[in-house]
């Protein structure tokens, strides 16, 4: 009964935690951006949390430093289950362009200490495809929302290539 | 009464960036802040040590996410000083032109977060919506919204269309618009002024002892703004004042950023007016020859400083920022000495800290 409850209120209004993990603020104004009445992240029930205690998804951008490395998998096991992670940014799959050569400080993205369910690569993605993905990420839940992803991708052409649907494994 | 010491950060609901401050309060009211700094460190100063020029003014250009133009142009500057290059006229005046478009998104932007960090969310969702005109300004000329990749070393990589410029022209006078009522509210709006106003006091000496720059010093009546002490690029043939207040509170801030904002429209007004015609680049090799050499710039939050030391290969021997977040935490740790444990948000935001910058 209580997972019922708790689905249904994960479906209906999804609560975001944003946390930044050593990216340059391009990726962090851009999903601020994408909350703001232009793209309106908000009208999905989205709300955008303080705290990883009270939050569904998890947004991380940047390539994680070696100083916010065990910052990160603390706020990640501090969030309840069952939880979501999006990286978001170039930094932020793939580590790029920060980490290789003379970077002595730099992981190779989120997914090296955290499995990460959703991909939005690009330096800095639009606003409009971190809406996409985090509705994508959505649609997987519920059903209902297949409409309004049909009707997003038809408003803008090509937005599908934009994210990339991750294997979640623990790094 | 007993001090009580209080971690914020690194993830905390109030800030936006990892930063870690200890703050030490006696009852309501701050006695000492230490700040932790380095969370954001991506070691770009070594990186660019193993990229070539072209390539270090990439990752430079994302040191920061929010005044990308003005680290890349800068860099580019340094370079160009190496090389002896002059860069064609247009190329300088279309950098002004990008350098206060971002300026305008900026400014707003803060003008956006600190509303926010007061209480009054209404505001920062009009000034939010309305920062998106300049943004689209900027992709329209730049093709992204927010690093350009605009400078390069011996100009600019692309022109601006007589189309671009009018569509330029109209954004503008709908900025100028929307600014006009920003600088009522943040005037006039009690609510805004019960916040801010007699909050985070640093006085002029205060301003010039701990080394503050930019619009945090100008807010405290020390008129230094490296576009009119240093001028660069199209600045000496554009004849404007620093902007400065005698308040030195957060109000004064405030109000040095929207007079700002008005400032660099008009600037951008004047730029498109006087656009001369002509090349946008020059060729520049890319082997720099041996020495060293600085470059400031004038970022939204302050001065940006670059060294660069060339030995005559492709690649720098030593790159250097300096950058105007960082010079200002001094200040912020002034202001914050006395005053309420509520107002420390405000205060630490007042000063558009930017940790990405700081930590590079």
């Amino acid at each position: 009964m209580l997972d019922k409850i708790a689905g249904w209120a994960l479906r209906k209004s999804p609560w975001v935690c944003h946390f930044n993990g050593g990216s340059c603020n391009a990726c962090d104004i851009e999903i601020v951006a994408a909350l703001m009445p232009r793209f309106d992240l908000e009208r999905f029930g989205i709300l955008l949390q303080g705290s990883p205690r009270h939050a569904d998804v998890l947004i991380c951008t940047g390539p994680i430093t070696h100083q916010i490395r065990d910052r990160i998998i603390r706020v990640y096991e501090q969030a309840p289950e069952p939880k979501f992670v999006v990286a978001v940014g170039s930094c932020g799959t793939s580590g790029r362009p920060f980490c290789g050569k003379g970077a002595y400080s730099v992981m190779e993205g989120v997914d090296s200490i955290i499995p990460v369910h959703m991909y939005v690569p690009g330096c800095p993605p639009r606003p409009d495809a971190i809406t996409y993905a985090v509705l994508k990420l959505l649609s997987t839940l519920d059903p209902k929302l297949a409409d309004v992803l049909a009707e997003f991708e038809k408003s803008i052409p090509g937005i599908e290539t934009m994210v990339q649907e991750g294997e979640p494994v623990a790094g | 009464m007993a001090k009580i010491t209080f971690p914020i950060g690194p993830q905390h609901p109030a800030l936006k960036e990892p930063e870690s401050f200890k703050i030490t309060a006696e009852g309501e009211c701050v006695v000492d802040v230490d700040i932790r700094l380095g969370y954001v460190h991506r070691s770009i100063e070594a990186a660019c040590l193993a990229r070539n020029y072209v390539q270090g003014q990439y990752v430079c250009e994302r040191i920061c996410g929010i005044c990308s133009h003005i680290h890349s142009n800068t860099f580019a500057r340094a370079v160009e000083d190496l090389l002896q290059l002059e860069v064609p006229a247009r190329a300088k005046y279309l950098r002004v032109l990008v350098a206060e478009l971002e300026r305008i998104h900026s400014h707003l932007l803060w003008l956006g977060v600190a509303a926010h960090e007061v209480g009054f969310d209404t505001l920062f969702m009009y000034v939010w919506r309305d920062r998106e005109v300049v943004q689209d300004l900027l992709e329209m000329i730049t093709g992204n919204r927010v690093h350009y990749g605009f400078t390069t070393i011996g100009g600019t990589k692309f022109d601006l269309t007589p189309q671009m410029a009018d569509k330029c022209t109209e954004g503008l006078m709908v900025l100028r618009e929307r600014t006009e009522y920003y600088k009522q509210v943040a005037t006039t709006e009690s609510s805004f002024l019960k916040r801010v106003e007699g909050v985070g006091v640093l006085t002029e000496q205060q301003a010039r002892e701990l080394g503050a720059v930019g619009p945090t010093a100008r807010a405290s009546n020390v008129p230094y703004d490296a576009r009119w002490v240093f001028p660069y690029d199209a600045y000496p043939e554009l004849d404007y004042q620093p902007i400065t207040s005698d308040l030195g509170d957060v109000l004064g801030r405030t109000i040095v950023r929207v007079l700002e904002t008005f400032q660099a429209i008009d600037i951008c007004e004047e730029v498109l007016r006087r656009l001369p015609e002509g090349d946008i680049q020059v060729r520049a090799k890319p082997r720099v020859p041996e020495g060293e050499t600085v470059a400031r710039c004038e970022a939204p939050r302050g001065e940006v400083f670059y060294y660069i030391r060339s030995n005559g290969t492709d690649k720098p021997a030593r790159v250097k920022v300096r950058t105007p977040s960082l010079a200002n935490w001094p200040a912020t740790i002034a202001m914050l000495e006395g005053a309420y444990v509520a107002d420390a948000p405000i205060i630490i935001a007042s000063i558009d800290p930017c940790m990405s910058c700081t930590d590079r």
